[in-house]
């Protein structure tokens, strides 16, 4: 604008030149002063950058209160920008090829991995962090080749919501449903009333394996071999599902949000999401409940883990990890974990802090169960493979629900695609 | 942009065909001015430089070598020449992605076009509140595409969905518009098609609208009404009008990528895929970015533009001359 604004007063070469020599100045300094001013600063406190992907949460939050307060506990003035969660893996890792990463970065789980690949993130050892109180199953999402690249702030995973009313009405006991045919019995049953099933997400991204996941894992696959007969079993679960109309056919489209609205509108018995929808589901206006998704053969299947880790990524000035280490350990510690957990509605990352927050609300017990039994996507040391073998996974599910392929087909296929991109 | 200016300066140089700013380009002008001229230049040549030629040689830059996450943070990533091109003409998706950008972008032009000229030729008659009715036409050009391709893809839900409950009330079966492979790309086509529709009326319209009333006097003098009229001088006379319109379409067509990626992110399991999302997908749409693959399918579409664009400068030229 100035510089436009300028040219059209210029009545000769002069200003023209210096408007343009002005924008090479510009770039030229914008590059170069990130280090000394924050080098600057640092002696005096100075400025510390925090990026999350909770942009929900705004300045009046107990989030952001929450990050203030460690800022200043620490002695340093907190920045803190909000991404969208999909923005920020490109927006970290092109940070970190221009140089100015973030001192803290709060990120999802699986895309720990992905950056670690990049050598964007800082180890453990390097930063000085402490994990030992963290649930092994939650800090394996962030663990490859025996090294750990940050520390999960909480956790939340996968179950499924369920309509008591409307079960009561279909005569179906919650109790009952122990097992995936025992589940398929009470949808039936809902069908027969009148009502309809179960819905979930199935959409053609990440989104969708995640959802995917509980049940694929529940029926005992791994996600080496997608085409074993217990992994095909779980894509004709759900397909038989559509097939039997016990799902609606828009679980292909849905995300899980608008999976959520479906079932918030009253005529579905199950819903499968996630620990951030407790909030919106107090506010229901029918009687609900929660159970941990059943595994195949029964008992409660390993449902992925979502949730952040808090990483420091790798800095030109080392001197800073000191500063960003008591920012990290402030938002993880013991102490403070029960604020950063429930500011964030999450399931804590520690078994002490887990018991406390059962004892406030009751409620959370399923939530916490389930975190226990949870898995991380990138755990078994599948790092960067993981999202070679997911995308070829929620094509095949998309494929068998809408019915271009059967499971099996769909799954044969999928494996030789992740097969020839993971080798 | 050294293209569009050439374009024109073609004819100008021609005598009698306009004045000439293209023609005073070459000319030589005082030495002492010369300076003064490249000084006014600058601000736009780097205006140009910084926003389209360097991103354009990043992009090249990108499909040329091989990227992973750890080389596009080093920035070490080894010359590779074509084999990120190879690597996406041997995927399997290539085939199907190519065969639904064409299918997309065909029929989204013709049925925009027939419709848009056709709204046009009804709407040059000028009648009461045409030019109210014309202004609702243009709702779904100013509408921001997340509101349309969302309203489309409520509308188009299979079990909540407006049309399927309408469908129903004339005893027709729903119709899996979103989730079905058989459907899903007609859906996302005719939703462009709606978007894209506006466009189409407005430009034909004022091109309508510069043909001159005579000629349609004369013409009606000669007995010629309707349909022959319309043959005979509107179409032709629209011709350059019709021709810009159907590049810039094509231009706007091919990169179309949000309504596709809100309404089905080219699923069911990439029964919707086209190179626009699929370029997308492979950059960004997956927790492991490939930016090689991703830039070569988003190249390809920019030389397909490139392609179409070159072929309207040879026609326009071919009919400048005649």
């Amino acid at each position: 604008m100035g510089s436009a604004a300028a040219s059209r007063r210029a009545a000769g070469l002069g200003l023209a030149i210096i408007a343009a020599g002005g924008l090479v100045a510009c770039s030229s300094s914008s590059g170069g002063d990130g280090a000394p001013a924050t080098a600057g600063q640092a002696s005096a406190g100075g400025t510390y950058t925090i990026w999350d992907p909770y942009p929900q949460h705004d300045k009046s939050s107990d989030w952001v209160k929450l990050l203030e307060s460690c800022g200043t506990q620490a002695g340093v003035t907190v920045e803190r920008t909000a991404f969208d969660t999909t923005d920020l893996t490109n927006k970290s890792l092109l940070a970190a090829q221009q140089g100015n990463a973030p001192d803290v970065l709060i990120i999802d789980n699986p895309v720990i991995s992905t950056l670690a690949e990049a050598g964007v993130l800082t180890t453990t050892e390097e930063s000085r962090l402490d994990t030992s109180a963290i649930a092994p199953n939650l800090l394996a999402a962030g663990q490859i080749g025996g090294k750990t690249y940050g520390v999960p702030i909480g956790a939340n995973t996968l179950a499924l919501y369920y309509n008591k009313d409307l079960l009561k009405k279909a005569g179906v006991d919650i109790t009952s449903v122990k097992d995936w045919a025992s589940l398929t019995a009470a949808l039936a049953k809902v069908k027969a009333a009148g009502k309809k099933g179960i819905t979930f997400s199935a959409i053609g991204t990440e989104e969708g394996s995640f959802q995917f996941l509980p049940w694929y894992w529940g029926s005992g696959a791994n996600l080496t071999k997608l085409d074993s007969p217990e992994g095909v079993s779980a894509v004709a679960l759900w397909a038989d599902w559509l097939k039997k109309g016990y799902a609606p056919n828009s679980v292909i489209n849905n995300t899980q949000t608008t999976s959520w609205q479906e079932f918030a509108g009253g005529d579905f018995a199950f819903a499968e999401n996630g620990t951030w929808q407790l909030a919106a589901a107090a506010k229901l206006k029918f009687g609900h409940g929660t159970i941990p998704v059943p595994a195949k053969a029964g008992g409660t299947a390993p449902a992925p883990t979502g949730g952040e880790f808090v990483a420091m990524p790798v800095q030109k000035d080392t001197a800073r990890y000191a500063t960003s280490q008591k920012l990290v350990t402030c938002l993880t510690s013991t102490a403070n974990s029960l604020a950063t957990t429930t500011a964030l509605s999450y399931v804590a990352p520690t078994e002490e802090v887990r018991t406390e927050q059962v004892a406030k609300n009751p409620d959370l017990k399923v939530w916490v169960e389930a975190v226990g039994a949870a898995k991380g996507r990138t755990s078994d040391d599948l790092g960067t493979k993981y999202p070679k073998i997911s995308e070829p996974m929620w094509g095949a599910v998309q494929a068998a629900l809408s019915g271009s392929k059967s499971p099996q087909q769909a799954m044969a296929e999928a494996q030789a695609a992740a097969a020839g991109a993971t080798q | 942009m050294n293209r569009a200016t050439r374009a024109p300066a073609r004819p100008a140089a021609r005598p009698g065909a306009g004045s000439g700013p293209g023609r005073a380009a070459p000319a030589a002008r005082p030495r002492s001015g010369q300076w003064a001229a490249w000084a006014f230049l600058a601000p736009v040549v780097v205006y140009l430089l910084v926003f389209y030629a360097y991103p354009l040689y990043r992009n090249v830059e990108l499909s040329l070598r091989d990227y992973t996450v750890r080389s596009f943070v080093q920035g070490d990533a080894p010359f590779t020449g074509l084999a990120n091109y190879a690597k996406i003409a041997g995927d399997p998706a290539f085939g199907p992605a190519l065969w639904h950008t064409v299918v997309f972008t065909v029929v989204s032009l013709a049925c925009q076009f027939v419709i848009g000229l056709a709204l046009a030729v009804f709407f040059a008659k000028n009648f009461r509140l045409s030019a109210t009715l014309r202004a609702l036409f243009l709702v779904p050009w100013l509408l921001p595409l997340i509101v349309s391709a969302s309203t489309w893809s409520w509308m188009l839900n299979s079990d909540a969905g407006v049309v399927n409950a309408v469908l129903g009330a004339f005893g027709a079966g729903p119709v899996h518009w979103l989730t079905s492979p058989d459907w899903s790309l007609w859906s996302v086509t005719i939703a462009n098609i709606w978007i894209g529709v506006p466009f189409n009326l407005v430009v034909l319209y004022s091109g309508l609208r510069a043909i001159d009333p005579v000629i349609y006097e004369a013409a009606a003098l000669d007995g010629a009404t309707g349909w022959t009229r319309f043959r005979t001088i509107t179409f032709p006379l629209l011709r350059p009008v019709s021709a810009i319109t159907l590049l810039l379409g094509l231009v706007y067509t091919l990169k179309v990528f949000d309504i596709i990626w809100i309404m089905t992110k080219g699923g069911p399991s990439g029964s919707s895929t086209t190179f626009a999302t699929w370029s997308y997908r492979l950059g960004f749409g997956n927790l492991l970015p490939a930016f090689g693959p991703g830039a070569a399918v988003g190249n390809l579409l920019i030389l397909t533009a490139l392609a179409f664009g070159l072929v309207y400068i040879r026609l326009q030229r071919r009919q400048a001359r005649s």
